[in-house]
């Protein structure tokens, strides 16, 4: 760690100062550990660049949609990988996840109304997964085309990317 | 899924040493809580402080072992991380557990420190 008696911003030194990535793609096959790996991957490239609370709410975010993927798609073992996309732009990430399993239910779509604090006996084992997606996700679009169904989502950064 | 336990009295402590608690390790870590949370114990605390990342599946694991007790049996959360604090409130779980914010809150809430000095 550097020291910093002055309290003046840290900076790091112009050599280890890295550009914000391009926009990249990481493909993977239709399994838990496959998602944790794509995470890993995914986060890897831009946690350096955004902060840490926006890098958390990306990682629980692609991991319910991916997870439902996995869990709900039926995705075909012979079937192309899922691909997730993601765009590091000046004020938000822009991402985008494409599968081969079937057709998204549309009531998903639809964010659920707010329910009462759960309690008691009545305490639901799952059905978290949509609700926080819905909460988390900006601007969240579907379309299903050629077989294959793309979810895109944006998360305003809650400062721009930290090399400006 | 490593889970190891300390015990005194009617208290089960159970450190969760994974950074992970998701959709890979939930199935596991619900099964290997069910074995070790047994009758006798009525607080189990759950040492979370390892734990990086909570998503759906992990929290739908936690209230199946919670379910799973008895009546006279709890479920409590020790030292949430900031991600996984943000899991139970954005889905309101923190209204159902009780979530201690410390190990140290923890134990003097469990009556730890006190039977050990």
């Amino acid at each position: 760690m550097p020291s910093n008696p002055e309290g003046a911003p840290l900076q790091c030194p112009a050599s280890h100062r890295r550009a914000a990535p391009q926009p990249f793609q990481v493909s993977l096959a239709a399994d838990h550990l496959a998602v944790r790996d794509a995470l890993r991957t995914i986060l890897a490239q831009v946690v350096a660049h955004i902060p840490a609370d926006d890098a958390g709410t990306l990682e629980l975010l692609l991991a319910e949609i991916l997870n439902n993927i996995v869990e709900h798609g039926s995705v075909p073992a012979q079937a192309a990988p899922i691909t997730v996309s993601v765009d590091l732009q000046k004020h938000a990430l822009a991402c985008e996840v494409c599968d081969p399993g079937i057709a998204l239910p549309e009531h998903l779509l639809v964010a659920p109304p707010p329910t009462a604090a759960p309690y008691g006996d009545h305490l639901p084992e799952g059905g978290f997964g949509w609700p926080l997606i819905h909460d988390l996700a900006h601007n969240l679009t579907y379309r299903r085309a050629a077989g294959r169904n793309r979810l895109s989502f944006n998360l305003p950064l809650t400062r721009g990317p930290s090399h400006h | 899924m490593d889970l190891k336990t300390e015990s005194h009295e009617n208290t089960l402590w159970v450190h969760l040493d994974e950074p992970r608690l998701d959709a890979a390790v939930a199935l596991r870590f619900k099964d290997n809580m069910r074995d070790i949370c047994l009758p006798h114990y009525h607080r189990i605390m759950l040492d979370m402080s390892a734990v990086t990342f909570l998503d759906s599946s992990g929290l739908g694991a936690l209230v199946a072992v919670m379910k799973s007790l008895s009546k006279d049996q709890t479920l409590e959360l020790a030292a949430p991380s900031f991600n996984v604090s943000k899991v139970l409130r954005l889905t309101r779980m923190d209204t159902v557990f009780t979530i201690h914010a410390t190990l140290a809150d923890a134990r003097a809430a469990g009556g730890f420190d006190a039977v050990q000095s």
